[in-house]
């Protein structure tokens, strides 16, 4: 039956055999089968194939979605209960659901009756609102859920304010007064607003200056001090504590401290200065339950009148949003404010992980296709190789704990670093291990994709190569590794995405919650291979499940997770361009 | 495969009786013994004695694993002539050729017993430096294999393996050989692009032109022709005839016309044995072996 088929079909299908003249060979076409024709494979790959991508795309439309409309600026509610108590947030979502009896047997007796009317006029479902009610000092709640049948009188305040705070999450009220040093100077929504305007920008940027003292001049002074110290305990190690050099550490120490004692002080002055003039300013908020509140101008970040605003202001707000998510540190345990150190460290452990693991899986993948003798122990080898691609990678997370951290950065600490012992400095979790620990996760990845690279390349090129006199390594430097070059860079490019994606063993081995200090920056010696760091992947991980207020930052999981995509497809594509320059060079245009 | 079996060879008849044409035997006799696992000398004409050989292959053979492939050569190949080798396929001629530049070193399982002789020197001297003794050959394979590299690249690369640095010794070597291979006028203008954008014939006329780069003292070719179309076949046949005089020539071919054609010796081998060596014109108008003449008319093979 098969073979019948395979024979006709051609026959049939081809429209240079198709005499027009003769009658169309329906009848025997239907004696064969179905299958034969390989109809129903079509459908099953085509579906699979379908199926695929529908999942992969409605995952990336979701988390585009959620991502992207994070930072758009939302109105601000005012609603009141049927119990009499009034709230003001933003709407965050909302869904239809059942209410259980015990909803309303906590309700007072008169409403319940009334909210049960609601409900079983509405099929016994009902619709509700998460309002993110912030104003978390006074609520003792980031959030609440508000029942349609709950809710007596919905409106919005036209004065109503959004403020961003550096601490304990939004704050939402109507602006009632502006202070300056503690007396009322305006006492309408209007003009108070009109105040802080003035005065917000010059009390942000004095609250930057402060900042910049704080982390940069005293910071500095530490470190002399700390490298003082570290010379005195190098000198009492080496030479004793008797000894005269032990003695001159010592005093330089103390010329250093004295030194740096007065310079603090002078330092110190400068911060209260700026302190005091900003504590000045307050503006004075009535929540939406009457209650006052004065917030000192320097603890917001950003406020606006998320009623009144148009939609230029509005897209002025959502950009200066983004621009804060790329460029700042974190705040509110993360779950506001930037991610710079996390897209830092996450491109940074990439490409260190890229140099570690590209020269090391070609030299592999060369001695394995070009010098071994094929045998029983290189099969055992590429069993082996394989095998590593599928051990759980936080059980590389483990070797790399005990292995890099304790047992390499240990010694290292025992013969370069002792004076600072027992604090760590390479003998603890850092992006320098991170990114080697991963290049071992990625290795099997690059060893096979070069191995199948080198064995690609024709034997007749090698040949041709020999037959002119060049030794192996000749061959191997000059024709095949330029001819492998494209299937390597893929290699590279697969190790990328599985290593820039990857977070479990990062745990272990350097990345961290938090982490404003850089592995690159302007302080001597400019590379800190040894810090830990901040990740993307884990900064997804911190935000989604270890976040106190949960709900406040899933938002900025969708937004985290959309960044740490983009970034992923940049480095591939810039990977992916290097390659196709390289496949350029080498095009064949034979036919 | 079990004809050429060393084993089978206690089991050959008689390996003396048979070694002339019989006389009513005619086409398979000798074959015949040879396909039995017996061995025939070698009928050589004594034309070729007189000439001066380069080359001297003496009682040479060889083993894949287990199976013999090439059964107690013995050739000489006279300098500066064109020699063929003709048979049909699976005879050990491509054996024979990559035996003569040690190509064959590269596959784990070959053993070899006997001698080359190239100018009075071993080839196969344990001290003999493989390398430097591929420098002084070139070789053209069956497909052409241009290097993924430019036009300019390709021809000098047995100079680049050398360390050669001069850019004015690399262009006046890549225009000679370019010329020597009759490729210079068509692609002087494009030497620095991919070699890989050639066309087929363009390929292995370049594949000969690096062949000829390092002024080898002989060239080996393995069928050069055989995935060419027949332009491109006169084209390298033209290209052989200037370049014999100053190379000595070895070519595998399956093709009795071209073998006629550009060669001035020729050795017909069957099964891993020299049957007839002679001199071309000899071997295909009146050979000395009624086998030779039935496989050159195209009776057989």
């Amino acid at each position: 039956m098969i073979p019948t088929a395979a024979k006709d079909k051609p026959l049939n299908d081809s429209p240079t055999n198709a005499d027009p003249t003769a009658p169309q060979r329906r009848a025997q076409r239907s004696t064969s089968s179905l299958l034969a024709y390989g109809e129903p494979m079509l459908w099953l790959t085509g579906g699979a194939l379908t199926i695929c991508l529908v999942m992969i795309i409605g995952l990336l439309v979701l988390i585009f979605y959620q991502g992207v409309s994070t930072f758009w600026p939302a109105p601000l509610v005012q609603i009141t209960t049927i119990e009499d108590r009034t709230f003001m947030g933003e709407v965050t979502r909302e869904e239809i659901f059942a209410p259980a009896e015990t909803v309303f047997t906590q309700l007072a007796p008169e409403v319940a009756e009334q909210a049960r009317r609601t409900v079983a006029a509405n099929d016994g479902t009902a619709h509700r609102w998460l309002v993110r009610i912030g104003n978390f000092e006074l609520t003792g709640d980031h959030f609440n859920w508000f029942s349609d049948f709950m809710i007596r009188d919905e409106r919005r305040p036209e004065w109503a304010v959004t403020v961003e705070r550096l601490s304990w999450g939004r704050f939402y009220g109507i602006p009632a007064a502006f202070l300056v040093d503690g007396a009322v100077v305006v006492d309408t929504s209007a003009q108070a607003w009109q105040r802080y305007k003035a005065h917000h920008g010059e009390i942000r940027k004095r609250w930057r200056q402060r900042r910049h003292l704080e982390t940069h001049a005293i910071g500095k002074l530490n470190r002399q001090e700390e490298a003082a110290r570290l010379d005195m305990r190098t000198a009492l190690l080496e030479h004793g504590p008797d000894s005269a050099r032990y003695a001159a550490a010592r005093e330089r120490l103390e010329t250093v401290q004295r030194k740096s004692e007065i310079e603090t002080a002078q330092l110190r002055e400068q911060i209260n200065a700026l302190n005091t003039e900003n504590s000045r300013y307050q503006l004075r908020l009535v929540t939406a339950d009457g209650q006052e509140k004065n917030l000192a101008l320097e603890e917001i970040v950003r406020a606006f009148p998320a009623n009144r605003l148009s939609v230029t202001e509005k897209t002025a707000i959502y950009l200066s949003r983004w621009w804060e998510f790329f460029t700042d540190d974190p705040r509110e345990a993360n779950s506001e404010g930037g991610v710079f150190p996390a897209i830092f460290g996450t491109v940074v452990m990439t490409l260190v992980m890229s140099l570690a693991v590209v020269p090391f899986g070609v030299l592999a993948a060369l001695y394995l296709r070009e010098y071994a003798k094929a045998g029983p122990l290189i099969s055992a080898v590429r069993i082996a190789i394989n095998n590593l691609a599928g051990v759980p990678s936080i059980v590389f997370g483990v070797f790399g704990l005990g292995f890099f951290c304790y047992f390499v950065g240990g010694t290292i600490d025992q013969l370069f670093f002792s004076a600072k012992l027992p604090s760590p400095t390479y003998g603890t979790g850092g992006i320098l291990w991170a990114s080697l620990t991963l290049a071992l996760l990625t290795l099997p990845v690059v060893i096979v994709a070069t191995e199948e690279a080198l064995a690609a390349v024709p034997g007749s090129m090698r040949e041709g190569s020999y037959a002119c006199g060049a030794s192996k390594w000749q061959t191997i430097k000059r024709i095949v590794l330029p001819r492998a070059m494209p299937g390597i860079m893929t290699g590279m490019i697969l190790a990328m995405a599985r290593g820039a994606g990857e977070v479990a063993p990062l745990m272990l081995v350097g990345a961290v919650k938090l982490a404003p200090e850089l592995p690159v920056d302007g302080i001597f010696p400019f590379l800190h291979p040894e810090r830990s760091f901040m990740h993307l992947g884990f900064h997804i991980f911190d935000l989604g499940f270890q976040s106190q207020n949960s709900e406040a930052a899933k938002p900025m999981v969708f937004t985290t997770t959309l960044l740490l995509i983009v970034i992923i497809a940049s480095l591939n594509l810039g990977a992916v361009l290097l390659r196709n320059r390289l496949r350029k060079k080498f095009a064949s245009g034979v036919f | 495969m079990n004809a050429t079996h060393p084993d089978s060879s206690k089991n050959a008849k008689s390996t003396i009786a048979l070694s002339k044409p019989g006389p009513n035997g005619g086409i398979s006799d000798r074959l015949q013994v040879i396909a039995n696992g017996g061995s025939v000398p070698a009928e050589i004409h004594p034309a070729i004695l007189d000439e001066d050989s380069v080359l001297d292959i003496r009682n040479f053979r060889l083993w894949y694993g287990e199976a013999q492939a090439l059964f107690d050569i013995n050739l000489s190949i006279p300098r500066g002539k064109v020699t063929a080798m003709i048979g049909p396929s699976g005879c050990g001629k491509s054996t024979l050729l990559r035996s003569v530049n040690r190509l064959n070193d590269l596959i784990d399982s070959v053993r070899i017993t006997g001698d080359m002789i190239l100018n009075g020197r071993s080839i196969y001297e344990p001290s003999v430096d493989v390398i430097e003794l591929r420098k002084r050959m070139g070789m053209v394979f069956q497909k052409s294999n241009p290097f993924p590299m430019s036009i300019y690249e390709n021809v000098i690369y047995p100079l680049r393996i050398d360390g050669e640095r001069s850019h004015g010794v690399l262009d006046e070597v890549c225009e000679r050989s370019l010329r020597g291979a009759a490729l210079w006028e068509e692609v002087k203008d494009r030497l620095h692009e991919s070699a890989l954008g050639l066309s087929g014939g363009q390929q292995q006329r370049l594949c000969i032109a690096r062949a000829i780069s390092a002024e080898p003292d002989v060239l080996l070719m393995d069928e050069p022709c055989s995935a060419l179309d027949p332009l491109a076949t006169n084209k390298i046949e033209d290209l052989i005839d200037q370049l014999k005089g100053d190379y000595t020539i070895l070519i595998v071919t399956h093709n009795m016309q071209q073998a006629a054609r550009t060669s001035d010796y020729t050795a017909f081998m069957y099964l891993g044995h020299v049957v007839e060596y002679g001199p071309t014109e000899t071997l295909f108008q009146k050979p000395l072996l009624q086998e030779t003449q039935d496989y050159v008319t195209g009776r057989f093979g």
